[in-house]
């Protein structure tokens, strides 16, 4: 018995290559080798998945699942693919397991009986291609609304104002002469209809959809209470227009009273279909879109973006990795949007608690200062576009200036590095003590804060909960460190965690990260001095702009300060690689962090969920993308 | 324009000399838009990134209430201003009409970004509403993914600008200058896809002609691009001729220092595209020969 548990032990800590070796061994017939060129990972026939998924949780001891994704090979195989990462929560690289099914009537069992992280992901899968997950416990669509015709991520499916299936476009390079879309639609809208579309008994049944899928049939539902009491179990919507959701978010809501039955969310209000734009867009094409995904932290969306194409690109022959220079700046750029990200979540988080809006002035006004300098030397505030394959945009000007000023606004024309190490030494510690002395031992707020909302480790690793959401539940996950990405090894910081998964362990994590930004910039401030002059392009000059990506998949995250950022790119075409993306994937954390959201608020108040809500973080741009 | 004490007592009606200074004469649809213009309470409304443009637009840095929109309402009931602040997908739009409708009247809709006053860069996507203009009638258009708060500013000073010129006299002006209550704006329908119900006549004449041929509504041909181009080449001549000699002065630019002068950089841009043409058909021609060798 001791040996069995002692094998198993063993069997857990197996390196990637081991585990696959392992896999392959014990159930030959279930798995194959992925050897398509450029990919990794295994194949999994599909009707042991579910088998083999538990082998990998338990056995193998990946009990991480990081992201579910289909990718629709129409034209390359034929067949649609379910592509699994999954990872140990004590860190290290992925096991990558695909499973493959038919283009029609596609079907591939649900694994939310094993992660239930998976949940959202199928749905989406179901909602944008088309794969049915029998096992999964609510298969309805998510983003797009019942009744939509199609599955619009389907490569043969085209969307209304359909040009041509890759940019640049004929019409407009080397063209250069462009209709306005409207002008060849006959309805002047991005609108088509199947033409069987039958108006006389035309009726919008998304929201009966919406309710039907959530078992709730009437608005109001009798029930005796336990001492035989008649009481209303109420329907309540909150969002998509609702002050506290943080944009379009909505969740539909039972309660008994005061206390929530169930909550379930809704979502899909900002479904801007980035993933499809994404692969009509060339690779360069799509940093700029990424900036829009969390639209408060763009720099490390960038970033991760930049590192999964920068993977596949290593695979080519003509592969210059970027300078250290520009790895420091990209570090500091990155953890500069860390500390407004936080800013920003603690702020609207005492918002939704009840202290509105005094707080959160004050960490705008802080954030002001830090998109001062990203306006400076990316070009713009919010949406920078700076990094790029292998490099960056620019290196830091000489001098902050600007011309923009409001007349009230103190003239800005400061010395790079002298405004720099000011922000980082003084301004900035001084709003995270600022914060800490009005907030942490506020006893208002531990109040309101402390118990509610509990997330523990176990189901915090099996909804694949990712960021502060995850290290407030006590798992030490931090992608920084447990899967290293740039210079972050040789950087000196502490992974922050608490261990009781409440809402105010959630911002504790945060504040600690803020301190641990402030760390990280300190040390990267004599980096930069040191590297100063050197080029942020390997050769020297820009290079990589347009790039022909080598055939392959990779997947590049990134930690953000919403959680996990991962992008999934599927490079196909001919020997040459492509230009385009062949699938352009996003795993949101925002997203995916929505998943435990109903099983946190359970039995708690209303006055809460906007609370739990809040202090999960979310931004819409990246849960709907 | 603001109501200026001065002026107004500078006016031909006589008021009596003890009064002066006390008294002021004006019209009733300029003391009410002076009133209407200063108190715009935008309703706290965000729909994408350039919400979070809009937040710092609110707060203490740039602080619109300084301009008289006071502070942001989450009801629609005391909403005076509606501000389209991201994206409009087309499973937003419904509840956003619905929103519309709620406001009391007078109401302004300001589209702030690229997004909301043409789709912007995510006009192609298949759930996007390539403008808010489509389904509401739109006040102000802010450009900009997303507008600096200082453009944001600008376009709502703007609109105070245009209410300035409205007036009650006038029923066409503003339709709820005029009788009788306004009609509220249809709510779209969320049907295989999105459904205006104005065009529902119209999709159902498509849907007659379409079934005979059994192809997707909505798509259509149009005229020959060389064609349009002329086209477009004959008006823009034809403007400038009556527009009478160019003043050159009068169109020089100061190009700031470090640029490419703009009649240098056109230049590159189009050899550029010439030999894009040129690698476009040598392409072409090798695949032709190619197939042909096949
Ligand atoms: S205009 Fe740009 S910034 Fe504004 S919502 Fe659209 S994408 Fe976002």
């Amino acid at each position: 018995m001791e040996n069995l548990a002692a094998a198993e032990q063993s069997v857990a800590k197996l390196s990637i290559e081991d585990s696959i070796e392992y896999l392959k061994s014990n159930h030959s017939q279930a798995i194959k080798l992925d050897d398509r060129d450029g990919y990794q990972g295994v194949i999994v026939d599909s009707d042991q998945l579910l088998d083999i998924a538990r082998v990998i949780r338990d056995q193998l001891g990946f009990d991480y699942l990081s992201s579910a994704t289909a990718v629709d090979y129409l034209g390359e195989g034929d067949h649609m693919e379910m592509v699994y990462h999954a990872y140990r929560s004590s860190g290290g690289g992925a096991l990558v397991f695909k499973a493959q099914t038919d283009r029609d009537a596609a079907e591939i069992p649900s694994l939310v009986s094993v992660w239930r992280g998976a949940d959202f992901q199928e749905r989406e899968a179901w909602d944008l291609y088309g794969i049915r997950f029998p096992g999964h416990p609510n298969l309805a669509r998510i983003l797009m609304w019942e009744g939509f015709e199609g599955h619009p991520m389907r490569k043969d499916w085209r969307e209304a104002y359909y040009e041509e299936e890759r940019k640049p476009f004929d019409s407009r390079w080397p063209g250069g002469h462009v209709h306005r879309a409207e002008e060849k639609n006959v309805f002047g809208k991005n609108v088509s209809y199947p033409p069987d579309i039958d108006l006389n008994r035309l009726m919008d049944n998304s929201e009966e959809a919406v309710y039907s899928s959530l078992g709730l049939g009437v608005d109001v539902e009798r029930i005796m209470d336990k001492d035989g009491f008649e009481t209303n179990e109420l329907v309540v919507n909150m969002g998509p227009h609702h002050p506290s959701t943080h944009g379009v978010f909505r969740m539909v809501l039972t309660v008994d009273g005061e206390t929530v039955t169930s909550l379930e969310p809704v979502m899909g209000y900002l479904h801007r279909n980035h993933e499809k734009i994404g692969e009509r867009n060339t690779y360069l094409h799509n940093i700029p879109f990424t900036d829009r995904l969390d639209y408060i932290s763009s720099m490390g969306n960038n970033h991760g973006y930049v590192l999964a194409v920068e993977q596949l690109m290593s695979l080519g022959r003509k592969y210059n990795p970027p300078t250290y220079r520009c790895e420091a700046l990209r570090v500091m750029m990155v953890e500069l949007s860390r500390i407004v990200n936080h800013l920003w979540a603690i702020g609207f988080w005492l918002n939704d608690i009840g202290a509105f809006f005094t707080p959160v002035l004050y960490f705008i006004q802080e954030r002001e200062r830090i998109l001062d300098f990203f306006e400076a030397v990316a070009g713009s505030r919010m949406m920078c576009n700076y990094m790029r394959f292998g490099g960056l945009f620019g290196d830091l000007p000489e001098r902050i200036k600007s011309v923009s000023n409001l007349t009230n606004d103190r003239v800005r024309d400061y010395n790079t590095m002298q405004f720099l190490t000011e922000m980082i030494n003084e301004r900035i510690p001084r709003t995270i003590d600022e914060l800490e002395i009005l907030l942490t031992q506020n006893e208002i707020l531990i109040e309101r804060s402390m118990g509610v909302g509990i997330l523990s480790a176990e189901d915090a690793i099996n909804f694949s909960a990712a960021g502060p959401l995850l290290r407030g539940s006590g798992v030490a996950y931090d992608i920084r460190r447990a899967d290293p990405y740039s210079i972050y090894p040789e950087l000196d910081f502490d992974v922050a965690v608490e261990a009781e998964g409440d809402m105010y362990a959630r911002y504790r994590v945060r504040v600690t990260e803020l301190r641990e930004s402030v760390r990280i910039l300190k040390q990267i401030l004599p980096r930069l001095e040191a590297t100063a002059g050197e080029s942020i392009w390997a050769d020297g000059k820009p290079g990589a702009y347009a790039p022909r990506v080598p055939h392959g998949e990779s997947y590049g995250r990134v930690e953000n300060g919403k959680g996990e950022l991962g992008y999934y790119i599927v490079s196909a075409g001919g020997r040459g690689g492509s230009s385009n993306p062949w699938r352009y994937h996003v795993r949101a954390p925002s997203f995916i962090n929505l998943t435990p959201l109903g099983h946190m608020s359970k039995g708690y108040k209303v006055a809460d969920i906007v609370g739990i809500l809040g202090s999960i973080d979310i931004v819409l741009g990246e849960t709907d993308r | 324009m603001d109501l200026n004490l001065q002026e107004l007592n500078a006016t031909e009606f006589p008021v009596p000399v003890e009064l002066e200074n006390n008294i002021a004469i004006t019209s009733l649809s300029q003391l009410y838009n002076w009133g209407r213009r200063n108190s715009m309470w935008p309703m706290l409304f965000g729909l994408a990134c350039c919400a979070i443009e809009m937040i710092a637009t609110a707060s203490s840095r740039f602080d619109f209430s300084r301009f008289g929109f006071e502070v942001m309402r989450a009801t629609p009931r005391q909403a005076d201003l509606m501000i389209v602040s991201g994206t409009v997908t087309k499973k937003m739009v419904v509840p956003i009409v619905r929103l519309y409708n709620q406001m009391p009247e007078p109401k302004y809709v300001l589209a702030m970004g690229a997004c909301a006053s043409g789709g912007g860069p995510f006009k192609e996507g298949y759930n996007v509403v390539s403008g808010m203009d489509k389904y509401l009638p739109v006040d102000v258009y802010v450009p900009g993914c997303p507008p600096t708060p200082q453009a944001l500013l600008f376009g709502m000073i703007a609109l105070q600008r245009k209410i300035d010129g409205q007036s009650i006299a006038n029923g066409d002006d503003v339709p709820w200058y005029g009788e009788g209550p306004a009609e509220p704006t249809p709510v779209p329908v969320l049907g295989p896809d999105i459904i205006d119900p104005r065009q529902m006549d119209m999709i159902r004449r498509q849907a007659e002609v379409a079934a005979s041929e059994m192809e997707l509504l909505g798509q259509r041909e149009l005229p020959a691009l060389t064609q349009l181009v002329a086209a477009k080449v004959e008006t823009a001549q034809a403007a400038t001729a009556e527009a009478g000699p160019l003043d050159e002065d009068a169109l020089s630019v100061v190009l700031p220092t470090g640029g490419t002068p703009w009649a240098e950089a056109e230049d590159i841009r189009e050899k550029r595209r010439l030999r894009a043409l040129a690698r476009k058909a040598l392409r072409a021609s090798r695949r032709a020969s190619q197939a042909e060798g096949e």
